[in-house]
């Protein structure tokens, strides 16, 4: 109950305070629209929106599904193999700190005007974290454990599946979850350049027609988006671990 | 069951290699029960590790049942200072974790992990996770672990060590009674002179590096032994008292006569290391008390 009522009544007061302050400051709406300006624009172009949100919403999970398995596989890599991670450590960590916003326009060069270059960016944008938490995970396996696995001959492939990699999935879920809230960033950056559907799109549009309203109906839907996709993971965490929130203070 | 002849092991240190144990010589009887003890950072752990195979030696040679120890057994079971339950399985599931990862009949020994459980008083608690156990419980599932391929040999390293005294008291108690019933050879590090006294058959104090056998003592007192109210009480404290002398011994050997060694016996201070070892062995022929005992032995 209490998980779902403060929430919402901070929701509440944040809208509140905004339209007060548009009728306290008689702030016109090209400016910073009052909420009634942006549910007229859901009930004006509803369909339309709902169709760019799903745009959105593949491009991002496609993206951050590639991210998931690449970066659990490179964290894999890196925590077993020393030379692995000497030799790639310091190239993620540079490509890690391009930023994204740069790549966008070169992306669209490679790969065209498609959905192709949006997913790409999300895979760039949530690889990062999930690598560096998977591997931190996969080398914090304690020595008990390991000598454990050892003294009962346990091939490295077993103590993989059973012992190093279920040990660090609380710590890989810290990744996935800060992942998530980055990859609807990512897809939105990526939609800022050459594209012709999703809620950046739209954005950049309402932009030039400076239909503000229009902009914060999407902003509206991007962060209940990344909201809900934040909580889905945070079920799925809770329902395959419901060991380690009880093992940690 | 375990004859070690020696056995040395030396670790790469970042300041040239240091030897962890140098030149011990063991030999332990089927179904003994023998205590190492030792200062911290004497080998007692790597001693440990060295008869499960989880190391290599670096001179010498560990037997185990007659055959010698390449790598780790399946007869020979471990128990730690930390539980070390896999979080994410059920009690009854960690206590059937060898079962399954040396391949046996999880079926066959399903029995056997109920009535373990049965036996440490943990009836009902199967489908519980480890979190929810308190940390002596959380060790007697670990000792339900390591008899559950029934061991021919179980190595504890300081396993009642992180539980408070009456736990430990309890744990020990119950470690006895498993024992009696059980065929395993037992090898128990400590570093708690009560435990020692209370559970071995013969104790054998490590002077610390390098690692070497400085006395073999015989507990010569009839089970079950109790710390508290025991006919053979007196005779415990007597043992307790010798060993606490002998492990007191180098300290106060040198402070006498050479203060610099006395320093470099203090851990994290590195430089006086090699010093002090030596001093150690000087001090180990001239044991008081130990020559008219006929306790006192020395392995070699």
């Amino acid at each position: 109950m209490r998980v779902w009522v403060l929430p919402m009544i901070g929701a509440a007061l944040a809208v509140a305070a905004w339209w007060l302050a548009t009728v306290a400051f008689g702030i016109a709406p090209y400016v910073l629209p009052a909420p009634p300006d942006v549910l007229a624009v859901f009930g004006l172009h509803g369909g339309y929106l709902l169709d760019q949100t799903w745009v959105t919403l593949v491009e991002t999970l496609q993206g951050y599904a590639l991210a998931v398995v690449a970066g659990v596989l490179i964290a894999v890599l890196i925590a077993t193999f020393r030379i692995v991670e000497e030799s790639v450590y310091p190239l993620l960590i540079a490509v890690n700190a391009v930023p994204k916003v740069a790549v966008a326009p070169i992306l669209v060069v490679w790969m065209g005007f498609g959905q192709l270059p949006k997913v790409v960016m999300v895979f760039l944008v949530c690889f990062f974290p999930i690598v560096i938490s998977t591997a931190t995970g996969l080398r914090s396996t304690p020595a008990e454990f390991v000598e454990l696995s050892r003294s009962l001959r346990a091939s490295w492939w077993r103590t993989f599946l059973q012992v190093r990699f279920p040990h660090a999935l609380p710590q890989i879920f810290v990744g996935l979850k800060v992942a998530i809230s980055l990859a609807v960033i990512g897809a939105v950056i990526g939609e800022f350049v050459g594209a012709q559907a999703g809620l950046g799109y739209v954005i950049v549009q309402s932009g030039a027609s400076a239909d503000t309203a229009l902009a914060f109906a999407a902003m509206v839907l991007l962060g209940a988006m990344s909201i809900a996709l934040f909580y889905v993971l945070v079920a799925i965490e809770r329902l395959l671990l419901p060991w380690a929130r009880e093992t940690t203070a | 069951m375990i004859e070690i002849s020696d056995l040395s092991c030396v670790f790469p240190g970042r300041a040239g290699p240091v030897a962890a144990l140098e030149g011990i010589g063991l030999r332990v009887r089927e179904h003994e029960f023998v205590a190492v003890i030792g200062r911290s950072g004497c080998g007692k752990s790597t001693l440990l590790r060295l008869i499960a195979g989880l190391i290599p030696a670096t001179g010498g040679e560990v037997k185990v049942a007659g055959e010698p120890v390449t790598g780790p057994r399946p007869d020979v079971s471990l128990m730690f200072q930390r539980p070390a339950l896999l979080p994410w399985r059920t009690v009854l599931g960690n206590v059937l974790l060898p079962v399954e990862f040396l391949g046996r009949s999880k079926a066959a020994h399903l029995g056997r992990a109920r009535e373990l459980l049965r036996v440490a008083g943990l009836e009902g608690f199967e489908r519980r996770l480890p979190h929810e156990l308190s940390g002596g419980m959380q060790q007697r599932v670990a000792l339900c672990r390591s008899l559950i391929c029934e061991p021919k040999v179980m190595l504890m390293d300081e396993p009642f060590s992180a539980l408070d005294a009456l736990t430990r008291e309890e744990l020990s108690a119950e470690l006895q009674r498993i024992r009696a019933e059980s065929a395993a050879t037992v090898v128990l590090v400590t570093h708690s002179i009560e435990e020692a006294v209370l559970l071995a058959d013969r104790v054998v104090l490590l002077s610390p590096r390098p690692g070497r056998v400085r006395e073999i003592v015989e507990i010569d007192v009839p089970r079950p032994r109790s710390l508290g109210r025991d006919a053979h009480a007196e005779r415990l404290a007597g043992y307790g008292a010798k060993l606490r002398s002998l492990l007191a011994e180098p300290l106060g050997d040198r402070a006498g006569d050479r203060v610099g060694d006395q320093a470099g016996e203090r851990p994290g201070e590195r430089a006086g290391e090699r010093a002090g070892a030596r001093s150690d062995e000087r001090a180990g022929g001239q044991v008081p008390g130990s020559s008219g005992e006929p306790t006192g032995r020395n392995a070699r």
